[in-house]
């Protein structure tokens, strides 16, 4: 059960990458990248998620069940935010009052 | 299993067979729990990108009205935690009994200054009149008539952060618990699925607020 | 032939006594049967409230109370029979009691969880109760904002609270039943010889798992709206109900399927069972549980038609909605087919799987017609869309839920059933129910509007006609009640096996010992095999 038990090195490193990211992200916040402050800002909060979740949640050596479940939860979010915002950005679009 | 311990066996439970069994069960179990947390949040993350798509100048002018470098600063405190959290499961792996203690420990009493210093933070809400449905209501730099529409950023500000602060009491009370098993020597490095678990739910809170800090703190800054 | 042995022995519900041995029990069969009690008192309830609104419809005028009450009393019928009985219903009580001894486990991987379940929707219930006794809610059951947050007066808050309490009963029972099917199956059950209602469980458990939080969510807003009025839904303040709507739809269109799996699951057990033949495409048949589950979350939209939901969004919602139909479809051919040619007996429970087979399909042509976005601007909100979900979740997942009941009567309670009384009553409520609801479509075709009380006069025959129905299928419910309570006391006692079933629960004694089996027993043939049965006789009435 205790196959994989990683070294305080590669905690240190993973954490020290968040805390490079967080400053990073926060820097950036204030340059004007037009739409891509919005990219930007997700972009990274994704690589701080995946660092968190590979390493700190150790699913990089977690089982393939393990790792369904999570894309799964993944996939349902992505479901939920999709199909609703194809409601709310192509309101409008018909040109017809409240349509 | 040829390696179980006493103590492992004493802790399982007797629906199951082997502590394998039982340990791939609590595991399967916290991340299904997991995903309920996604969705959870998720129902918020989808009203965030709603109004924020109809409204994006007002939110961009509200969440300039939060203080950015509180903001990092709490965000570094919950990342310290979870890396605490980590070691203290490391050390529930290799069954040193005073780590598990000493990481548990610093774990909460990072979780408590995240919350102290979320605290503050709401309190100046409160004292700069940014609370939605009150009618002191007001924010600077938008007109009388999008009052309300600013009212929806900081609904959706207190919701999230609320909700987020929800979660880490919880996650303290967990870890709190976690403490007290620790001393009796509970756990071992045969069996120390409590902690993992628990470790589990603590990163995933973190997740949630590695997100909620750009949306709400840093999206759209650069308009200001 | 048994009957002193079956008297002496020990099982699970003389394994210990006293008040305190069930409401701390973590056996998942007791906890089923606990579950059993509660959602009988939620069915009768809402029957109670179904019962005054047919009263009160049997007149054009709308004599007997007044608008507010009747608002209430529509509301009341839907809370409680949506969240306390057909949510719960099923899976709660019977994929509780059945679906660990179909794999063969001890037990559910949680059995405190388990129990937990159980108090969470006792407590919810309790909420709503209380809501209902203290002057009841009115703002349908689908809460509505911005009606529900702003404008009504009534107990919406109590109501919701008991609804997102009894929501989390719902996550956990799916969660453990996930983590069950995936860790407890006994040697030699592997996935594909699961049984089909183990299949439908698990699918049910997805359901509940990835979309009831959502309404969690959402009820946390809703309280939030209508106590500090923070404008999430409030469109004076820029806000947009339809979010409300979407996000509602999102668990409440999948909660369709929470209800219905489950009993999809049921008729796989009785169709085989009675007509002693493997069912049908068995990998179809579980693979299209598995797909109602994934295509259940797609098509929410289909309930906002009429809302300002962009057009465009109507047409993908309206696209994806015919695709629910495949997989359904495949279920109820397989099940026809798994017929062809079988050794068919006509006892209670496969009475009721015909019925369900039936209605459900009529419920389910109906539902393509509501997923076209030009025939559903004309028929939402009328009482077609009444009797087309009726036709699902009473001809369906109640038809089902009682042919599943008498068919593990025995099991359960180690008692038979009155054959005759039971067929009586399978009867009786297949001719009320369409009786009953059937009308209702031509009601709502001709344009009756739901939820009025007052309507034109030329609709009144149809009406007295439902109403009529009513009455019968009232009947035709408490007859089952009268007998089941009867046969605990006087029932013939019921051998292992009463139907020559196959499956785990019927190798074990009836009721079963505490553990559910008296050593773990090794799977090796699959489901269905008939060949593995032997020698008893069959016991129809």
């Amino acid at each position: 059960m205790h196959e994989h038990i990683d070294s305080i090195k590669l905690y240190a490193l993973v954490f020290i990458g968040l805390i490079i990211l967080t400053v990073v992200t926060t820097a950036v916040a204030f340059v004007d990248l037009g739409p891509f402050s919005v990219v930007a800002a997700l972009g990274i909060a994704v690589c701080k998620m995946l660092l968190v979740a590979l390493f700190f949640m150790h699913i990089r050596h977690s089982t393939k069940l393990t790792r369904l479940v999570v894309l799964g939860g993944l996939l349902w979010l992505f479901i939920l935010l999709a199909l609703t915002m194809s409601d709310f950005v192509t309101r409008g679009a018909l040109g017809v009052p409240g349509r | 299993m040829a390696s179980q311990s006493h103590v492992e066996t004493l802790a399982l439970r007797e629906q199951f067979d082997t502590a394998g069994q039982q340990k791939d069960a609590s595991t399967l179990g916290m991340w299904l729990f997991l995903i309920t947390e996604i969705m959870f949040f998720g129902g918020m993350f989808l009203a965030y990108s709603v109004y924020r798509g109809i409204y994006p100048t007002i939110f961009a002018i509200a969440s300039t009205s939060l203080n950015v470098y509180i903001g990092a600063a709490n965000t570094v405190v919950l990342l310290c935690s979870s890396f605490t959290m980590v070691l203290a499961v490391r050390a529930a792996q290799l069954g040193q009994r005073r780590a598990i203690i000493v990481f548990l420990v610093l774990t909460l009493a990072l979780g408590t200054v995240f919350l102290g210093v979320k605290a503050y933070e709401w309190k100046e809400k409160f004292e700069e009149h940014h609370i939605p449905g009150q009618a002191a209501f007001h924010l600077e730099g938008v007109s009388a008539d999008q009052q309300g529409h600013a009212q929806l950023f900081f609904s959706l500000y207190f919701a999230m952060t609320g909700l987020h602060a929800l979660h880490m009491v919880i996650g303290a009370g967990i870890l709190t618990v976690l403490i007290f098993q620790a001393r009796r020597g509970k756990f071992t490095a045969d069996y120390m699925t409590p902690v993992d678990v628990a470790g589990l739910y603590w990163h995933f809170v973190d997740i949630i607020w590695i997100f909620l800090f750009p949306l709400l703190y840093l999206i759209d800054r650069h308009l200001k | 032939m048994i009957t002193a042995a079956v008297q002496e022995r020990e099982h699970y519900l003389n394994a210990s006594y006293g008040i305190k041995s069930w409401l701390l029990t973590k056996d998942h069969k007791r906890i089923g049967l606990l579950y059993l009690a509660t959602v009988t008192l939620f069915f009768f309830l809402g029957g109670a409230f179904a019962t005054l609104i047919r009263i009160e419809l049997l007149t054009p005028q709308g004599g007997l109370v007044s608008s507010e009450t009747y608002n209430k009393l529509f509301t009341m019928h839907g809370v409680a029979m949506v969240f306390f009985f057909l949510i719960p219903s099923i899976p709660a009580t019977l994929g509780n009691f059945f679906l660990p001894i179909m794999i063969g486990a001890r037990d559910l991987a949680f059995p405190k969880l388990n129990l937990l379940s159980w108090y969470l929707l006792v407590a919810g219930g309790v909420f709503a109760l209380f809501a209902m006794l203290a002057g009841g809610v009115d703002t349908g059951w689908t809460f509505y904002t911005p009606y529900s947050t702003t404008y009504s007066n009534t107990w919406v808050i109590a109501t919701a609270l008991g609804i997102f309490i009894a929501g989390f009963s719902s996550i956990l029972t799916g969660l453990n039943f996930i983590v069950t099917v995936h860790t407890m199956r006994a040697p030699g059950m592997t996935w594909f010889r699961l049984p089909l209602f183990v299949w439908a469980n698990y699918a049910t458990a997805l359901i509940q798992v990835l979309g009831t939080p959502v309404i969690a969510v959402t009820i946390v807003l809703l309280f939030c709206e209508r106590v500090f009025h923070i404008g999430i839904f409030d469109p004076s303040l820029g806000g947009d109900p339809v979010l409300f709507q979407h996000l509602f739809w999102f668990y409440s269109h999948p909660a369709v399927y929470i209800m219905v799996l489950p009993a999809m699951g049921v008729l796989s057990e009785l169709i085989s069972t009675f007509s002693r033949k493997p069912v049908f495409g068995y990998g179809f048949v579980a693979a299209s549980s598995l797909a109602i589950a994934v295509l259940g979350f797609l098509v929410w939209g289909h309930h906002l038609f009429v809302s300002t939901q962009s057009v465009y969004a109507g047409l993908v919602f309206s696209f994806l909605s015919y695709f629910v139909a495949i997989p359904s479809a495949i279920k109820v051919f397989n099940w026809t087919a798994t017929l062809y040619k079988g050794s068919i007996s006509y006892a209670t429970p496969m009475l009721y799987a015909f019925g369900f087979i039936g209605l459900f399909t009529i419920g389910g042509l109906t539902g393509l017609f509501v997923a076209c976005l030009g025939i559903d601007v004309h028929v939402t909100d009328t009482y077609f869309v009444i009797a087309h979900f009726h036709y699902i979740m009473v001809g369906g997942t109640i038809m089902a839920y009682l042919g599943g009941l008498h068919y593990w009567w025995p099991k359960m309670t180690g008692r038979m059933y009155p054959e005759g009384w039971a067929k009586l009553s399978a009867l009786v409520i297949f001719l009320g129910f369409n009786l009953t609801f059937f009308p209702q479509f031509i009601l709502g075709y001709l344009g009756m509007p739901r939820r009025y009380h007052v309507y034109p006069e030329e609709f009144q025959v149809l009406h007295v006609l439902s109403t009529a129905g009513a009455s019968v299928l009232a009947v035709g419910y408490i007859i089952p009640m009268v007998y089941f309570i009867w046969s605990l006391r006087y029932g013939k006692m019921a051998v292992a096996n009463p139907w020559g079933a196959t499956g785990l629960e019927w190798q074990t004694a009836s009721p079963p010992p505490a553990h559910n089996f008296d050593e773990t027993p090794v799977v090796t043939h699959e489901a269905y095999d008939y060949s593995t049965v032997i020698g008893e006789e069959i016991e129809v009435g």
